[in-house]
């Protein structure tokens, strides 16, 4: 009919939904408790991020004399001498990226392996158990480990490993040299060791949040379970996955105790696993004690200030990594 | 509700007991830092002294010898501990304001792993270098052997592991050798961590006892009292005068004594005595010092706190030797009385001497 019989609708609607508007605003303002409430979580969550950009800025300003004097060189130097005062941080930034990856190319087909069994094949009554014993080993103090090293494995590796591997590989440039003991290797292994239930622990985490019937789905399409794992779970998964190993290698990155304890600690660059090295976490702990010059203190603050650095820039670019891979499959993607 | 006060009130009183009769006793609190080595003695120290005078409460913590510099330096404590002493420039930077007091004596010997060695090894300053330059690198070496006769030596590669943290042992050793060697001065030098030619790092004296136990061939270095307690096998050294010297207590003493024509009353006992010219000082020995300021603000606190050094230097150096440190030689302590004697305290002398401690 004619639409002026319904014109008056429209404003009682337009006032509706207003007043509804800021009834929930008055609601939402009217205890003033929880407004503090919310500022107050305000305030701890931004404490947070606020507290790193302090220790980036305490960390920049300490290492400053050092920039000045040594500039950019400092990362690819690698004299480290402090009686006459020159400082190159080369080998320690390489002992920590290689010490790390060495630590995940070992832990992380041991650590999947861990999570798919559990979560894929293991009978009910195992799963508890393993799950349980593998997850003790994040408990384990870094000293501890670091005692283990020196007393059982490097023997170990004297006298089992490092023989047969010289025999087979003798020929590449990694094994290469006299083996002390401490080592890249000793390092690398009781890294591998130290993240193993980390990396374990989110990604059964992540595989069992994947959906049952992805498995099905697979299994009904004829595939074996593992080939159900190979192609349904894992690429479902893929992305937690990576943030799994990607907090592993973190841990990696800043361990200090145990690895100090079995690297060497010795300032130099060799790509022979069988020699010793030093890491830039290790060589803060050990050195910072008794820097008494300002600008030995200064040069360790810097080392400090590239670990922070490159721990970020591995952080960043897992997080791409995630993107990238996460897109259309999301399990644990949202939780990281 | 009436019990939950009650309860309250008693935690309270619980928790504000000890600051109450802390408020009562001890007016003085004094506040140290620094080396980690003479740490267990000047624990002992305090919680002896603590047992005789309770008005004065010490703290010290080892945090090692750079901290308790800069915390010395910046004021933050008010006696600081080093096994380094400072260097002119950063005594020339809190404008001298310092005194290097030694209260004992540390020493740092070679130690080393050879299977079926039964024999103490006898080391020259020479070989001692040669090995730690890199440049003997075997235990068969002819220059090893021609000095240990009788010894058969194997033929095994030598494993040099130094100290990888920063430490007055490192410092104590590389003075040492700069001292006996031109070329060691010139290519490496002397500091609390140094560029090494060669070897592995291993942290802490237990650090380098264990890798040295696990690699055969290995030598290293470690504190005297550390081998001492720890019943290792360490080498001999020949000192200045030629004479053959095992590390121990009185052997290190004596570098004391043999360094004292160095000194007077007057001295900066920023002294070196390794390669001490004494007939049986072992040559690689050190003192550890306190580091205390010329002019203390608070009469009370300095007056405390030199009673109490005073008292470590005399009483307390009976404590030493059960310890595995080296005590001063007595013929020091009338130099360092009078040492003592120029610190200031709120404008006046601090103490006057051991007549009006009490302590003898």
């Amino acid at each position: 009919m004619t639409t002026l019989p319904f014109e008056p609708v429209p404003p009682p609607q337009e006032q509706t939904t207003p007043s509804a508007e800021s009834r929930w605003r008055t609601l939402r303002s009217i205890d003033r408790s929880d407004r503090i409430y919310q500022r107050l979580l305000t305030g701890i969550a931004l404490a947070l991020p606020a507290l790193i950009l302090v220790i980036l800025g305490v960390l920049f300003v300490s290492a400053l004399p050092a920039i000045g004097r040594y500039g950019p060189a400092f990362i690819w130097t690698s004299t480290w001498d402090p009686v006459k005062e020159i400082y190159g941080a080369a080998p320690m930034i390489f002992g920590t990226l290689a010490s790390s990856f060495l630590a995940l190319l070992i832990a992380v087909p041991l650590a999947l392996g861990v999570a798919i069994l559990l979560t894929e094949f293991a009978p009910r009554w195992l799963r508890q158990p393993v799950a349980f014993l593998v997850e003790l080993l994040a408990a384990i103090p870094s000293v501890v480990y670091g005692l283990w090293g020196i007393f059982v494995l490097i023997p170990f590796l004297r006298s089992v490993v490092v023989p047969p591997l010289k025999a087979v590989f003798g020929w590449t440039p990694f094994i290469q040299g006299v083996f002390y003991g401490n080592s890249m290797i000793a390092g690398g292994i009781i890294l591998a060791i130290m993240i193993v239930p980390y990396i374990a622990a989110v990604s059964r985490e992540v595989l069992l949040a994947v959906p049952v019937s992805q498995r099905e789905a697979a299994l009904a399409m004829g595939a074996t379970r593992w080939e159900a794992v190979r192609s349904a779970v894992l690429p479902y998964g893929r992305a937690g996955l990576i943030g799994a190993i990607i907090l592993g290698l973190g841990r990696a990155l800043g361990e200090t105790m145990a690895v100090t304890m079995v690297i060497g600690n010795r300032h130099d660059i060799s790509v022979s696993l069988l020699q010793p090295a030093y890491t830039m976490a290790a060589a803060i702990a050990n050195e910072f004690s008794e820097a008494t010059t300002n600008m030995y203190l200064s040069a360790l603050f810097e080392v400090g200030l590239i670990l922070f650095v490159l721990t970020v820039i591995v952080n960043a670019v897992a997080r791409i990594l995630i993107w990238r891979v996460a897109r259309g499959t999301a399990v644990g993607s949202r939780a990281l | 509700m009436f019990r939950r006060s009650l309860l309250a009130l008693g935690i309270i009183g619980t928790l504000a007991s000890p600051l109450v009769s802390g408020l009562l006793t001890a007016q003085v609190r004094l506040n140290g830092a620094g080396a980690t080595f003479p740490n267990i003695i000047y624990q002992t120290w305090i919680l002896t002294y603590n047992q005789k005078f309770d008005n004065v409460e010490i703290n010290y913590q080892s945090i090692g010898s750079g901290g308790g510099i800069r915390q010395f330096s910046d004021k933050t404590v008010d006696f600081g501990g080093t096994d380094a002493p400072m260097t002119d420039s950063a005594i020339a930077a809190i404008g001298g304001n310092v005194l290097h007091i030694p209260t004992v004596l540390g020493a740092v010997v070679p130690t080393y792993n050879l299977p079926g060695i039964t024999q103490q090894l006898r080391f020259t300053p020479d070989v001692l270098t040669d090995i730690f330059l890199g440049k003997i690198t075997n235990w068969s070496d002819g220059r090893i052997a021609s000095i240990n006769p009788g010894v058969t030596l194997p033929k095994q590669d030598i494993i040099v592991v130094h100290r990888s943290d920063g430490s007055g042992t490192t410092f104590v050793w590389t003075d040492y050798l700069s001292k006996v060697s031109p070329d060691w001065l010139q290519k490496v030098g002397r500091g609390v961590s140094v560029n090494w030619p060669v070897g592995l790092g291993g942290r802490g004296n237990e650090g380098v006892t264990a890798t040295v136990r696990q690699s055969p061939g290995g030598i290293g270095y470690v504190e005297l009292g550390y081998a001492l307690i720890n019943k290792m096998s360490f080498g001999l050294v020949r000192n200045k005068s030629g004479n053959w010297i095992t590390p121990s207590l009185e052997s290190v003493t004596a570098a004391a004594q043999g360094a004292m024509d160095q000194m007077g009353p007057t001295t900066d006992f920023r002294v070196s005595i390794t390669d001490s010219p004494g007939a049986q000082a072992y040559p690689i020995a050190s003192f550890t010092w306190v580091l205390l300021r010329k002019e203390y603000p608070d009469y009370a606190k300095g007056r405390e706190l030199l009673k109490f050094v005073w008292w470590s230097l005399t009483e307390g150096q009976a404590k030493a030797p059960g310890l595995g440190y080296a005590p001063l030689p007595k013929e020091m302590r009338p130099w360092i009385e009078a040492r003592l004697r120029s610190v200031t305290a709120g404008g006046r002398p601090a103490w006057q001497g051991p007549a009006a401690t009490g302590a003898q």
